[in-house]
């Protein structure tokens, strides 16, 4: 044997990732009747992000059923081998060695798997402390909530005692029940935001049966402690400064995709979101390349990366039966404050994004926004927000305006007012 | 094989004791192993290299533009015809980049002359000055406005981690006494030997290194020594995305002014890129935190160099304190009276000169009254491959046919195997915490910080060492 020998293998779809959005496709096309669906994950078990989060609110949106996050990605593995797709895990894919081939690492040696599509569900991930430049020292006890809750809940690790947790969002709120899960104390919730960004009820509940405070409209402005963790300096927006006594700190939200192996294929990525531009069926700027679930929309609920999954099953086919690959010609921008918008290429005669309509996020909270939609200085839509939108939660688009698009114009443009 | 973490220091007198296990103390020690000599190697903390040497910008310079004449250009200049040997003997990363010295003004670009005149009066004598369209041919994504450069077709990038480990390594197979958790306290000097009161006992030895970095000037002091004192300067540095590699190809470095060395940009033998460091002269030998106006004023500075790179995510802060003094020197003084060499002031240049600091020790203690009997063969070693430039275990079907440990990935940023891991926790020198174990396998260091692998890694980490401890216990 060679240094580098690799066997070579085709299937019909490759699916990267075994999370909630690429169990489902798989699960789709096996039951479709495509023959080889293989499904690869790096980690040694599949299930995706769900497969650590050990609390309820899994599945109400795809399943019509609400249970734990283990029982969740049991589930959706269950779906997908008895519909008859090939699931490996412990198998990392490691970069592409010609358009629609992949290279994979595993325990039984290098492989080079070509596949009619490949369908991307990598997920997407927190960003750590330091890529939020957070300066100070660089002592033990600092997480991102993947983290801690794989410490606690897959391999029952010690945490520290008093934490500050970074984020006020729906993850945020996870974190704070896995840390007393741990029997660690809460501190403090931080959010840079007027406001927390989940449900009142959630809210609500953590403050009162928990006694955690909110502090809003304040930053971190530095970590220090040698060994591990002993403060927190935050910074409030009037510029005063005040340290948390804490042995760990929980960096939540702020979400980043996963998206190296569609980077390294030369995928082009929307730039609000940072995952690959994709169209209303889940295409990539490569033929043949679909991208399903977080790594599209940093972050979703499951179910919604789960639907994407089922969504995506209709287009991977019409691909296998040689349909030609035009993904959608036009791209579609947010401007400030909106952050991003879930898909962002269309076209004008295609079909509609799932439920008919398009995700978005923005920075700041605005009281039921006016939406504008344009294309080369044209309006196609105008419309209020029955709502407000709140930062880190999904707001959403009508889709109707899209036939009005101009499929030889620029770029359509989103703004929020 | 000794390496010692707790319990009494061994009852013996040592023909030469270090203190410090830096990439100085530990290339020390290895030179020293290569005589039949009875060798201790004493450090503060759990692990080598866990000062200065650990937080550099990791170039392993020609030594071009350093002060002709001095002892820094000359051991500059030889250690790194010394550290290139080593590295490619055994597998230490190392990538001959070369370096740009980018002129962004008309002062900067009449500089560059006297810059290769001086390369000249140093031994070097491969540098060029390239106008700007050479230099933007060299590094499209270079930001608008350079005028010129010079280049320094010699300058390289190594991994300053395992350029230690491997020191240390070889020194503790060749029977160098390795104990860390050891700090060296009051010194008390005989005629035929010292006694270093230290937590774990006394530590007896005929002669004496202090390569002790910033505390040097303290160690030095209680010899009875003043001729420097060491002021931290720290440097501040950002490491970015191994997506951004793709945006530089070569070192480049600003063309010195009054104000020091400033900002570069490099990428790094791990693939990723550096924006660094900062230089601020503080009192606090232990400031290694970052600053909001540090990491402000290097984004400014990256951001003229290289304006795509801060488009790109960022995977690492840290800091590192160079040991400046007030001399514009190293501060390599013997004296021969008590068999003791100071080794202080190792500034900015420590990793790069290392071996040949070493070998300038070594004849030092000679030039004390040390007899170090012939040379010996000692036994090489080969380092695991965590740079780039070769494959990794990841990447050889070879190894995982051998042993399937190397085909799963616990690290997936980094694509760190079991196997590495399992074979770092049970080398000759051990990690003893999970940032040792980062800096031998990469584990934790990438992207993600943590995000997918923090507890499996932290999980195989702590078997490992309680398995240690259980067989420790039934000796
Ligand atoms: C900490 C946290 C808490 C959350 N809490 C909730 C909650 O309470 N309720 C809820 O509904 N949602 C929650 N979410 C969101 C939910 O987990 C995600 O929406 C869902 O998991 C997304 O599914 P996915 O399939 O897109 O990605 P993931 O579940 O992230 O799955 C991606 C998979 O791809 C694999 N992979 C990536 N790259 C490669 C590669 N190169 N080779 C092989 N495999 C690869 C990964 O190992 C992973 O298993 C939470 C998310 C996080 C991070
Ligand atoms: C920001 C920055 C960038 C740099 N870039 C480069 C570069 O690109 N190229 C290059 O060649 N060099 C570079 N350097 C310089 C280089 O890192 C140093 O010169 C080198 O690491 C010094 O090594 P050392 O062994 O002397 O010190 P250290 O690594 O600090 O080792 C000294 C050791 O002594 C121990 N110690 C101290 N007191 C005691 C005691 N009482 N008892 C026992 N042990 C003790 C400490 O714990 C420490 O481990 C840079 C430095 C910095 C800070």
């Amino acid at each position: 044997m060679t240094p580098t020998d690799r066997t070579h293998r085709t299937v019909d779809v490759l699916v990267v990732g075994a999370g909630p959005a690429g169990l489902a496709v798989a699960a789709r096309l096996a039951a479709a009747g495509v023959d080889r669906v293989e499904v690869l994950d790096r980690e040694q078990r599949a299930g995706g992000i769900p497969r650590h989060c050990d609390h309820t609110g899994f599945g109400l949106r795809d399943l019509r059923r609400v249970m734990t996050g283990p029982d969740y990605a049991r589930h959706h593995i269950a779906a997908a081998i008895r519909a008859g797709a090939v699931l490996r895990t412990g198998v990392t894919a490691t970069g592409w060695a010609a358009p629609r081939t992949v290279d994979v690492t595993g325990p039984t040696g290098l492989e080079r798997i070509t596949a009619t599509a490949v369908v991307l569900a990598t997920g997407a991930r927190e960003r750590p402390r330091s890529a939020r430049l957070v300066p100070g020292t660089r002592p033990a006890g600092v997480f991102t909530t993947g983290q801690l809750q794989q410490a606690v809940h897959v391999h029952h690790q010690s945490v520290g005692r008093r934490a500050v947790i970074v984020g006020a969002e729906r993850v945020s709120y996870s974190a704070v029940a896995t840390l007393r899960r741990a029997g660690a104390e809460v501190a403090a919730m931080v959010t840079d935001q007027p406001r927390h960004q989940t449900h009142p009820a959630r809210h609500l509940g953590t403050r009162l049966r928990h006694g955690v405070p909110l502090v809003t409209g304040a930053t971190v402005a530095e970590l220090t402690g040698r060994v591990r963790l002993e403060s927190v300096r935050l910074r409030h927006r009037d510029g005063r400064t005040a340290a948390i006594g804490c042995d760990t700190v929980v960096f939540t939200g702020d979400w980043i995709p996963d998206h190296e192996l569609a980077r390294s294929a030369g995928i082009a990525l929307d730039p609000g979101t940072r995952g690959p531009a994709t169209d209303a069926e889940f295409r990539t700027g490569e033929p043949g390349v679909f991208a399903v679930g977080n790594l599209l929309h940093p972050v979703e609920t499951a179910d919604i990366a789960a639907l994407d999954g089922r969504f995506a099953a209709a287009p991977v086919l019409r691909h296998l039966t040689g349909v030609p690959w035009t993904p959608g010609p036009l791209p579609v921008r947010v401007e400030a404050p909106l952050l991003w918008i879930s898909p962002n290429r269309l076209t004008p005669d295609g079909p509609r994004p799932p439920h008919g309509r398009f995700t978005l996020r923005t920075e700041r909270f605005l009281t039921r926004p006016v939406l504008t939609v344009s294309q080369d200085g044209r309006t196609l839509h105008r419309g209020r927000l029955p709502h407000t939108a709140a930062p880190n939660r999904p707001f959403h688009l009508p889709a109707d305006w899209i036939a009005g698009a101009d499929a030889h114009g620029g770029p359509v443009r989103i703004t929020a007012d | 094989m000794t390496v010692t973490t707790t319990g009494d220091l061994p009852d013996e007198v040592y023909d030469v004791a270090i203190i410090g296990a830096g990439v100085v103390g530990t290339a020390i020690a290895r030179e020293l192993a290569r005589y039949r000599l009875r060798i201790a190697l004493v450090e503060a903390s759990d692990d080598v290299g866990n000062g200065t040497s650990k937080a550099n910008t990791a170039i392993l310079h020609t030594g071009f533009d350093a002060t002709p004449g001095t002892l820094e250009a000359r051991l500059v200049r030889e250690g790194y015809q010394r550290l290139t040997a080593y590295a490619a003997e055994t597998g230490i990363p190392l990538e001959p980049l070369g370096a740009l010295l980018v002129a962004w003004d008309g002062e900067q670009l009449a500089a560059l002359p006297s810059l290769a005149e001086k390369a000249v009066r140093n031994g070097y004598h491969e540098t060029a000055v390239l106008g700007t369209e050479a230099v933007y041919a060299r590094e499209p994504h270079l930001g608008p406005g350079a005028l010129g450069a010079l280049e320094v077709p010699g300058e390289s990038v190594i991994c300053p981690w395992t350029t230690t480990l491997a020191y240390a390594t070889q020194a503790v197979r060749a029977g160098v006494a390795l104990h860390l958790n050891c700090p060296a306290g009051a010194i008390t000097t005989g005629v035929d030997h010292h006694e270093i009161a230290t937590p774990r006992g006394v530590l007896r030895t005929r002669h004496l290194v202090n390569a002790a970095g910033l505390y040097s000037d303290e160690i030095n002091r209680r010899l009875g020594h003043e001729e420097f004192t060491v002021t931290p300067r720290r440097g501040q540095l950002i490491v970015f995305d191994k997506f951004a590699r793709g945006l530089v190809d070569h070192i480049l470095l600003p063309v010195p002014t009054a104000l020091g060395k400033g900002v570069l940009v490099a990428p790094t033998v791990y693939g990723n890129v550096l924006l660094g460091p900062t230089a601020e002269d503080l009192d606090d030998k232990t400031a290694t935190g970052s600053s909001a106006g540090g990491l402000a004023s290097l984004r400014e500075k990256g951001a003229r160099i290289l304006p795509e790179l801060l488009e790109e995510e960022v995977t690492a802060v840290y800091a590192g304190l160079r040991a400046a003094t007030e001399h514009g020197d190293f501060q390599i003084r013997a004296d021969p009276g008590r068999r003791y060499v100071a080794v202080g002031g190792i500034r900015s240049t420590g990793l790069t000169a290392s071996m040949a600091i070493a070998a300038h020790v070594a004849q030092l203690l000679v030039d004390c009254g040390l007899d170090p009997g012939p040379e010996r063969e000692i036994e090489s070693v080969r380092m695991p491959t965590i740079g780039e430039a070769f494959p990794r275990p990841y990447q050889r079907a070879d190894l995982i046919a051998a042993d399937p440990a190397y085909g799963t990935v616990v690290c997936h940023c980094e694509r760190v195997t079991r196997g590495e891991i399992r074979d770092a926790l049970t080398a000759t020198v051990p990690p003893a915490s999970l940032d040792g174990l980062r800096r031998r396998t990469r584990a934790l260091a990438g992207r993600c910080q943590g995000f997918f692998c923090g507890a499996a890694v932290r999980a195989q980490f702590e078997a490992a060492t309680a398995a240690q401890d259980r067989t420790e216990a039934r000796r």
